[in-house]
C-alpha cells in the first residue's frame, strides 16, 4: 500500500469541555475521493480548520506527502500542496476570476516579493491561470468581476484557484452547497475527473453527490470517526444509520 | 483610458501653475505649488499602504517627521559646523540632499518595520489606534529631544543642497519636489503592477484568499507598510527644507490625518488621487485661510461632501469608477 497523500494522525481539539475533534485519524490516498460526512455539530468545520491551518490542534499530527505540516501556517500548507475551497466562496469580488486565479498561480510559482515587472503581463502566470480556467470551463466568464458571476460560477472560479496551485491534495468544504441541479452535476463531473490529478478530501452535505463520487467515506459523529469504508459499507452499517441517518435501531 | 488622461492632466497642471505664477512674479504661488507637490508625494506614499494594501494608518506622520528631522538635523550640524556623531566614530554632517534623503528614508524604513511588525498583528480599529499610538511616541520623542530643539524644533537657515541646483531658488526647488513626486508616482505604479503589488492588493481585498494561494499576508503587508513609510519620509525631508523648519508638528497626529484627508479627497487607491487631493487641499488652505482662521471647518465640509457624494473622491468624479485588476 502506497503512502497516503494526506494523513491525519490522532487529531484532537477541545473547546472547554466540548471535544470537537476526538482522536481523528484518517488517510487520503492517491487517486481517491474521500468524503467526510456527519450530522450538524459533528465537528466537521473544526476538523477542516485543523487540516487547513486556521485552527491549531491540541494534539495529533497532519502529514502531507510525507512531510509533517502540523505547525504550518495556512499559506505554508498551500505551498506544500494543499489546496482548499471554502464553504462560502472566498474570492476577491471586485476583480475578475482570472486575476484571482492568477494570484494562486503566482503563489505556486513564487516571486511574490518581486517589485519589478508586471504580473498581468507575465506569460507563465497567464498560461497557468488560463489552463485552470479552461479546465473548470470558466474561460468565457473569466474577465468580468467575480461579483457579477453566479454562485455556481464562483464555485468554479474557486476550483480554478485550487487547480492553479497544482496541489498534491484538495480539501473541499461543501463545494455543492447552494448549487442547483445543473451546477451540482457540472461540479460532480469536474471532481470525478480531478481525483486523478490529486486526491480529494470532500466534506459535503449532498448525500447523492457523496455516494456517487466517493471511493471511501468517513463518518464523523461527536468529533469521532465512527466508521471509514466504501459507500456500500457505509450504507450497510447499522451504527451509521443510528448515529447519522437518524433511524431508530 | 479616461483615468490615464485625468492623471496626465493632473501631472501637467502642477508645473503649469508654477510656471505661470513664476512668469507673473507670484513667487508665493510657486512655493504653494512646491508644497502641493510635496504633500501629494506624501499622499502617494500613504496610498500604497492605504489604497493598495488596505492599511488605514494614522501613524504616517512618524515617517514624515523622521524624514523632516533628517533634513533639519543635517542642516543644523552643517550650520553649526559640528559632526552629527562625534564618538565612537565621527560622522560629519552633509548638506547634500541625496545623502540626507538616503539617511531619512532608511531611518523611516527601520521605524516602519518596527512599528509595522507590531501594528500589523492587529486589524481594523485596533490597527488605526496602535499606529496612532506609535506615532505619538515618536512625537514625544521629538518634543523631549532637547539637542534638536525639543518642542521648538529645528530651524533650517540654509536649505540643503542638491547637486547642480540652487535649492534656494523657488522655481528650482519646485522642480526638485516635482521630480520627486513623479518618481514616487512611478514607483507606486510599478509596485502596484508587480507580483508583490498583486499580493498586497489581495491582502486588502481578501486575506483568506491570499493565504489560500500560498502567500502569507503578514509579511506582504509589512513590506508594503515599510515601502509606504519610506516614500512618505522623502516627502517629509522636502517639506522641512521647503518650510525651513523641522519640528514635532511634523510628527503630530494632525499631520497623519492631513495626509490621509488628501488621499481620501483625491480618491483612495487611485494613482494620482493624492495629486488632486493635495492641490485642492493647498488651494482651500490658501483661499479660505486668507478669509478665516477657521478654514478647516470648510475643509471638513468639503471632505464630508466628497465622502458622502463622490465615492472615489475627486478621481471618482473626474475619471469614473476605479478599474481593478
Amino acid at each position: 500500500m502506497a503512502e497516503p497523500v494526506l494523513s491525519l494522525r490522532g487529531l484532537s481539539k477541545s473547546f472547554g469541555a466540548l471535544k470537537a475533534t476526538d482522536d481523528v485519524s484518517l488517510d487520503l490516498r492517491a487517486g481517491e475521493i474521500h468524503a467526510l460526512i456527519g450530522p450538524n455539530g459533528a465537528g466537521k468545520s473544526t476538523l477542516i480548520g485543523q487540516i487547513a491551518g486556521t485552527i491549531r490542534a491540541d494534539a495529533g499530527e497532519v502529514w502531507l506527502a510525507g512531510r509533517e505540516i502540523t505547525g504550518h501556517s495556512v499559506a505554508a500548507r498551500a505551498r506544500a500542496g494543499l489546496a482548499r475551497s471554502f464553504q462560502v466562496s472566498s474570492l476577491a469580488m471586485e476583480i475578475p476570476a482570472r486575476v484571482n486565479v492568477r494570484l494562486a498561480a503566482q503563489g505556486r510559482a513564487g516571486g511574490s516579493y518581486r517589485l519589478w515587472g508586471s504580473a498581468a503581463r507575465d506569460a507563465a502566470l497567464a498560461a497557468a491561470a488560463d489552463a485552470a480556467l479552461v479546465r473548470v470551463g470558466l474561460s468565457a466568464r473569466a474577465d468580468i468581476p467575480v461579483a457579477e458571476l453566479s454562485h455556481g460560477e464562483r464555485r468554479l472560479a474557486e476550483m480554478a484557484c485550487a487547480l492553479a496551485l497544482a496541489p498534491r491534495a484538495f480539501l473541499l468544504d461543501e463545494p455543492m452547497a447552494g448549487l442547483g441541479g445543473e451546477g451540482t452535476a457540472r461540479l460532480t463531473d469536474l471532481l470525478a475527473d480531478l481525483r486523478h490529478e490529486a486526491p480529494i478530501l470532500l466534506v459535503e452535505h449532498d448525500m447523492d453527490a457523496v455516494f456517487r463520487l466517493a471511493d471511501r467515506i468517513s463518518v464523523l459523529v461527536y468529533g469521532r470517526v465512527i466508521l471509514t469504508g466504501t459507500p456500500d459499507e457505509i450504507r450497510a452499517s447499522q451504527a451509521v444509520r443510528e448515529a447519522y441517518l437518524g433511524e431508530e435501531a | 483610458m479616461r483615468e490615464a488622461l485625468v492623471n496626465f492632466a493632473l501631472i501637467a497642471l502642477l508645473p503649469l501653475v508654477a510656471l505661470g505664477a513664476q512668469a507673473a512674479g507670484e513667487t508665493y504661488v510657486v512655493t504653494l505649488a512646491a508644497k502641493a507637490a510635496i504633500l501629494a508625494l506624501a499622499g502617494v506614499g500613504l496610498n500604497l499602504a492605504l489604497g493598495v494594501g488596505g492599511m488605514v494608518s494614522l501613524g504616517h506622520a512618524a515617517f514624515f517627521g523622521i524624514g523632516g528631522y533628517a533634513a533639519g538635523i543635517a542642516a543644523h550640524h552643517v550650520f553649526a559646523g559640528t559632526p552629527v556623531i562625534g564618538w565612537p566614530v565621527t560622522l560629519e554632517a552633509t548638506d547634500q540632499m541625496p545623502l540626507i534623503w538616503l539617511a531619512g528614508v532608511l531611518a523611516a524604513g527601520l521605524a516602519a518595520a518596527a512599528i509595522g511588525a507590531v501594528s500589523l498583528r492587529t486589524q481594523g480599529v485596533h490597527f488605526i489606534m496602535i499606529t496612532l499610538a506609535f506615532a505619538q511616541m515618536v512625537y514625544y520623542l521629538g518634543v523631549s529631544w532637547k539637542t534638536y530643539g525639543g518642542e521648538d524644533g529645528l530651524p533650517i537657515y540654509l536649505r540643503n543642497q542638491f547637486p547642480g541646483l540652487d535649492t534656494g531658488d523657488g522655481m528650482q526647488f519646485f522642480a526638485l519636489a516635482y521630480a520627486c513626486l513623479l518618481a514616487g508616482v512611478a514607483l507606486v505604479w510599478q509596485v502596484a503592477r508587480s507580483r508583490f503589488g498583486q499580493a498586497l492588493a489581495m491582502a486588502r481585498m481578501n486575506e483568506a484568499r491570499l493565504a489560500a494561494s500560498g502567500i502569507s499576508p503578514y509579511p506582504v503587508r509589512l513590506v508594503g507598510f515599510v515601502l509606504s513609510g519610506m516614500v512618505v519620509a522623502l516627502a517629509g525631508a522636502l517639506f522641512a527644507d521647503l518650510n525651513g523648519f523641522a519640528g514635532p508638528s511634523m510628527l503630530s497626529w494632525h499631520r497623519s490625518g492631513e495626509i490621509m484627508v488628501l488621499v481620501i479627497l483625491g480618491g483612495v487607491g487611485r494613482l494620482c488621487g493624492p495629486l488632486a487631493g493635495a492641490m485642492l487641499f493647498v488651494a482651500l488652505e490658501t483661499l479660505l485661510g486668507g478669509l478665516t482662521d477657521r478654514w478647516q471647518l470648510f475643509l471638513g465640509l468639503v471632505l464630508l461632501g466628497v465622502v458622502l457624494f463622490a465615492r472615489g473622491g475627486l478621481m471618482g468624479m473626474l475619471a469614473g469608477r476605479a478599474r481593478h485588476g
